[in-house]
């Protein structure tokens, strides 16, 4: 079903079944996440996309009930395997959520969270780590003089920004974003949007997002889920414009969904 | 009928309010002509004499209420942290829920009864330790209560923020999680002060009292509500006055404290709340 359009995937999804209790919310899903590109998960509600990206962390496990069975390799190891070590996974794996979430802390605490948690780093290393991710997520010309008051006091679309600035900090290989402009004004989610281009260079990026045209504007691969199965995988362009099945089209010509 | 039942509940209202404002009215005009310099350092006059203070009882109360606050909050607070955090949904969990609200309902007089078997007994003696003690074990259940409210109200994308950045799971409950409750959790811990520093029973059978200055928690000390219970009951018009002064004092205390906790919890709702408050729109 799916072509093998990705030549170096980073990650590799291959029959991925998610169950929440006895509700099984993904059915042999099979992927692959092309390296320094930005790969769109749509579809309507439901269809089981951030479940899909949930898996990639296993964030999931945090609750009761939820079981992934199947293979997701990563640089060629399958991270679903119990003996993969979560907190080092994570590392590598950053995630940014649909609501801005940052911690009841400063800006720059928020930012230098995830580099405490690796190492013991120097004053001045820590400094110049959260500079550089604050200037990656576009955000250091608005927050350099306010760095020391609290995160929470910025607005949605900075908050945000101070997230995916937390993320990067850390440097991991794969950052998955979950509808992660859904909570903002538009002005932020431009903001945002630009901020995805310029990351891909360095970062693996999965995003999930229910608005078509910014999986158009953003991403280099798309594919479309429904009813927890991936049921179209290719380039942006090609699942926009020549889309092959039936159930894409529809969607994304906005008969459904 | 809208009109009668709409009179009728606010009509209790006002009694409720009426009471209240009346009680703290009796009580300041009591108690006032009490309070004086050296009712808070002098120690107490024997028993005819006019004059002297409660320098003791105020010192005895401020040490047994915080020894009390230092073992019930921090075994509280992990308790609550344990049943919002680590197991949600056991059956050992629901068990401790239910005893926590057994325990709040259990009569203070049952307490004191308790910690005197249980410490004064065995020890010979009344004691300011065993005091604590019985106040601690009425604050545990109201600690352990709002703590566990406060981080149920963390929203979960906070939780999984930090896991997603590799915390492990106590890096997250202790520097993510119960930071953004902080404001509430001080609040209860306030709420469960306030609800001890007017006890009496328990330190009836526990501490006792004392008219001479003693800071040593292994012996009987001096404190302001059980001096209550035995100067409102002499014969001496100057030992009834100063019942009536430390009333006031206990009194302003708790309402005090219970102010404090009510703007904590108020601040918090409003700006600068850490982490509850739901993301400002717009750039």
């Amino acid at each position: 079903m799916t072509e093998p359009v990705v030549a170096k995937p980073k990650v590799s999804v291959r029959h991925l079944n998610f169950h929440y209790g006895t509700h099984q919310a993904l059915k042999d899903n099979t992927l692959d996440v092309a390296e320094n590109a930005v790969t769109a998960i749509i579809g309507p509600s439901g269809c089981g996309k951030s479940t899909h990206i949930r898996c990639y962390n296993r964030i999931y496990e945090m609750y009761r009930g939820q079981v992934a069975t199947g293979e997701i390799l990563m640089d060629g190891r399958n991270i679903l395997d119990p003996s993969v070590d979560l907190i080092s996974l994570r590392m590598r794996v950053g995630m940014i959520f649909q609501r801005p979430s940052p911690f009841p802390m400063s800006i720059f605490d928020n930012v230098a969270y995830g580099l405490r948690l690796q190492a013991k780093h120097s004053k001045g290393e820590l400094e110049s780590r959260v500079e550089q991710a604050l200037r990656h997520a576009a955000l250091w010309d608005e927050v350099a003089d306010k760095l020391h008051e609290p995160g929470t006091d910025l607005s949605g679309g900075q908050q945000q920004r101070v997230c995916i600035a937390r993320a990067v900090a850390v440097e991991p290989d794969v950052i998955l974003m979950d509808e992660p402009a859904s909570a903002i004004d538009p002005v932020g989610t431009a903001k945002i949007e630009e901020l995805i281009e310029s990351l891909k260079a360095r970062y693996t990026i999965v995003i999930v997002t229910h608005n078509m045209q910014q999986a158009a504007r953003v991403s280099d691969y798309t594919a479309f889920f429904f009813n927890g199965e991936v049921i179209e995988f290719g380039l942006t362009p090609d699942i926009f414009t020549r889309p092959q099945k039936k159930q894409t089209e529809d969607y994304i010509t906005g008969r459904f969904g | 009928m809208n009109g009668v039942v709409t009179a009728i509940a606010g009509f209790a209202a006002v009694l409720g309010l009426l009471m209240l404002l009346w009680i703290l009215a009796v009580i300041a005009q009591k108690g006032l002509g009490a309070i004086n310099w050296s009712f808070f350092t002098s120690l107490p006059a024997p028993p005819g004499e006019t004059g002297g203070g409660l320098a003791n009882a105020i010192v005895g109360t401020l040490m047994i209420t915080a020894l009390a606050t230092a073992m019930g909050v921090p075994v509280g607070i992990l308790a609550g942290t344990y049943l919002a955090e680590f197991s949600r949904d056991s059956r050992f969990a629901g068990a401790v829920r239910f005893c926590t609200n057994i325990l709040m309902g259990a009569p203070s007089i049952v307490v004191g009864v308790f910690v005197y078997t249980l410490v004064v007994v065995p020890v010979g003696h009344f004691s300011g330790i065993a005091g604590s003690v019985a106040l601690a074990i009425i604050m545990l259940p109201v600690v352990t209560r709002t703590t566990e409210d406060m981080l149920r109200l963390v929203p979960n994308s906070l939780r999984e923020s930090a896991l997603a950045l590799g915390a492990p799971e106590y890096k997250m409950i202790f520097q993510i999680v119960i930071r953004a409750a902080k404001g509430g959790l001080l609040t209860g811990v306030m709420l469960s002060v306030a609800r001890v520093s007017g006890e009496t029973a328990p330190l009836l059978f526990t501490t006792l009292n004392s008219p001479y200055w003693s800071t040593a928690l292994n012996k009987p000390m001096g404190n302001l509500t059980v001096t209550i219970f035995n100067y409102a009951m002499s014969p001496y018009a100057d030992w009834q006055a100063k019942a009536w002064g430390a009333s006031l004092l206990i009194a302003a205390g708790v309402l005090f404290l219970n102010l404090t906790a009510r703007l904590l919890a108020r601040e918090r709702r409003s700006k600068r709340s850490g982490g509850l408050r739901p993301a400002r729109v717009g750039q």
